[in-house]
């Protein structure tokens, strides 16, 4: 609680405890926050910091898909639901992430590695299907190849517990 | 990534260069960069002349005529003003801005400076989309260094002109691309749009005015201004001079990135810059602009790419996204795609767009199911046209706009799907 207060003030003084400040705000205490959300905790403080409502700051914060209220893994795994890759074979993607990873689309592993969301476009519809791995984009994906992605991530967290 | 593709023997607006990377600050002055800063410091009042005479219209959507709106912002009097860069690329289909951003930023830089100076604008932001995180990057790290060579910050090029530019990411929400709420997200407010007017050239960020543009717009400037209108009018047609960053996907052989120029026709784009269709299917429809452009029928497709005869047609050029759909695609799994975006996208202010999606929604789903009749179809009109004719702002209009055309010219598919398409059709003595 404590160094969530911490973490929290010094993102809003490093912004600026403006209310233009609030979705930045929000976006960065997201991206500090282990669970990738912004917690109730922190809603209050920022509220609090910023001289504002509670309900304000839920109200901005509901309002944006990238911005979660709830816990979501370390890695965050995101689908293009859109029609280019739809057409292109979004669907069989889906379902070979979702087995891989034992989730549906919307939810979090239990082991709070991954969590797996259908988004709109990316921005990446010359290589559909296309899905975005945390600040990464994969395109002319195929199912083997989006396991593939999946099993590399993994790999690389057991080797970061090892070592 | 080399998926930038272009033909050769004409000039051109853009030079993304062969190169993966992004043109760096001392290539693109090689190249020519930063003089049309140089020139419109100079002289200012002749700068805005040439962006009027070149006839550059917005390329976010609206197409309003970009020298005249900089005229509008020079006749208020207001000392306070900003000025914004809508990089907030939403519409499905979509992907030049995250071009020029990743690899031209210094073009797209040149233009914002350039549209601040003459727009009065000493402060600015570029509003990004969060799903760009390399965009942000890119542009964060360019404004840094024009910064350090003096061409952005305090007195630009020794002159009286200074730009504070700011990054401003979005944060998944395609509506805020609209740009009054654009401005209300900036603000820390949720990203719903305002009435018009006042418009942000009157009433903008905080109540002061700003101006507004696409990045690709901006990015069009500097060649405006350095190479001259007259030069520009060659390009393009007499309607719309100039040319347009196609994104093209779908089931052609080379998806990308194209500059085209004005008055091509959407065929010609797609057997010339796209090499036709990728395999041995028939081209079946063209969705033009995005979710929330039209789906046209192979007929349509010699229209030139202009303003003025797309109007006519009933086609909106929009963002330019051109998405191929050969004879295996359904028009109605593309139109309930687009149905489930705008649903997830419209923000529930005003009920035509909040209702009218759902019903629409609702009568889709029983079309797909093979459980709607043909009244459901004539409902299903009536309820686009509303939303098309009294959604409060452009997203419900075009989600409207969108869906009826694909009822004008699918309809067949529509009503193949329905449980009494049989006693209608044997009316008309046709089979389904
Ligand atoms: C729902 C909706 C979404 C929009 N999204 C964008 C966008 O992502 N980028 C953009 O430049 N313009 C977008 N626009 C258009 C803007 O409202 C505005 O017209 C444009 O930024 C003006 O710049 P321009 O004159 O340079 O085109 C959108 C409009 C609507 C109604
Ligand atoms: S048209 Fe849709 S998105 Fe626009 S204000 Fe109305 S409900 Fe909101
Ligand atoms: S539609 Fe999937 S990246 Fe554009």
């Amino acid at each position: 609680m404590e160094k969530l207060r911490k973490a929290v003030g010094d993102i809003v003084s490093e912004l600026g405890p403006e209310k233009g400040s609030l979705l930045a705000i929000l976006l960065a205490v997201q991206d500090a926050s282990p669970e990738s959300y912004v917690s109730e905790e922190a809603v209050n403080e920022i509220a609090r910091l910023l001289n504002t409502s509670r309900s304000m700051v839920y109200s901005t914060a509901s309002f944006y898909s990238e911005i979660s209220l709830m816990p979501r893994g370390r890695h965050i795994v995101r689908l293009c639901i859109n029609a280019p890759c739809e057409d292109a074979g979004k669907e069989e993607i889906r379902k070979a992430l979702e087995k891989e990873l034992g989730i549906k689309l919307g939810e979090t592993t239990q082991d709070k590695m991954f969590s797996l969301e259908g988004v709109s476009c990316l921005g990446a519809c010359f290589m559909s299907p296309a899905i975005k791995v945390d600040d990464k984009v994969y395109g002319d994906l195929t199912p083997a190849g989006a396991v593939r992605v999946m099993r590399e991530l993994k790999e690389a967290a057991k080797n970061e517990h090892i070592s | 990534m080399s998926t930038f593709r272009e033909l050769d023997g004409y000039d051109r607006v853009f030079n993304f260069g062969n190169c993966d990377s992004s043109v760096s600050l001392s290539e693109y002055q090689q190249t020519g960069g930063y003089e049309a800063l140089r020139m419109a410091i100079g002289n200012p009042k002749q700068a805005l002349e040439e962006i009027c005479r070149a006839g550059l219209r917005g390329r976010g959507g609206a197409a309003f005529p970009a020298g005249l709106k900089l005229k509008m912002m020079q006749g208020n009097t207001e000392k306070q003003r900003y000025i914004v860069c809508n990089a907030d690329e939403g519409e499905p289909g979509t992907f030049k801005d995250r071009f020029i951003m990743n690899h031209i930023p210094f073009q797209l830089l040149e233009g914002l400076t350039i549209a601040a100076i003459l727009a009065g604008a000493e402060n600015g932001f570029v509003y990004i989309r969060h799903e760009y995180p390399l965009a942000q990057e890119n542009i964060k790290r360019s404004i840094a260094e024009a910064e350090a060579a003096g061409l952005l910050g305090d007195n630009i090029l020794g002159s009286e002109f200074s730009l504070h530019l700011k990054i401003f990411s979005g944060a998944g929400s395609y509506l805020c691309g609209e740009e009054t709420a654009l401005l209300s997200s900036i603000e820390g407010k949720k990203g719903r749009p305002r009435v018009k007017p006042p418009f942000p050239i009157e009433k903008g960020l905080w109540g002061k005015p700003t101006l507004i543009n696409n990045v690709e717009t901006l990015a069009n400037i500097p060649a405006i201004i350095a190479k001259g209108s007259a030069w520009y009018r060659t390009l393009g047609t007499e309607d719309s001079p100039g040319t347009k960053l196609i994104s093209l996907s779908g089931d052609v052989k080379k998806r990308g990135l194209y500059e085209v120029p004005f008055g091509t026709t959407f065929r010609e784009i797609i057997e010339n810059f796209g090499g036709g269709m990728k395999e041995v299917f028939d081209l079946k429809a063209v969705n033009i602009g995005g979710a929330s452009g039209v789906v046209v029928p192979p007929e349509e497709l010699d229209c030139p790419m202009e303003y003025g005869k797309c109007a006519e047609r009933g086609i909106t050029i929009g963002s330019g996204a051109v998405y191929v759909m050969d004879e295996q695609r359904s028009i109605l799994g593309n139109v309930h795609n687009r149905v489930h975006f705008f649903l997830h996208e419209s923000c529930g202010k005003c009920t035509p767009c909040r209702e009218g999606l759902r019903q629409v929604n609702r009568i889709i789903d029983r079309v797909t199911a093979g459980e709607a009749s043909l009244k459901d179809i004539e409902n299903l009109e009536r309820f686009t046209r509303c939303m098309q004719e009294a959604s409060f702002c452009g997203l419900g209009q075009a989600a409207g706009n969108s869906l009826l055309s694909s009822l004008k010219y699918f309809r067949e598919e529509y009503e193949n799907s329905c449980v009494d398409c049989v006693e209608k059709t044997s009316e008309r003595g046709e089979l389904c």
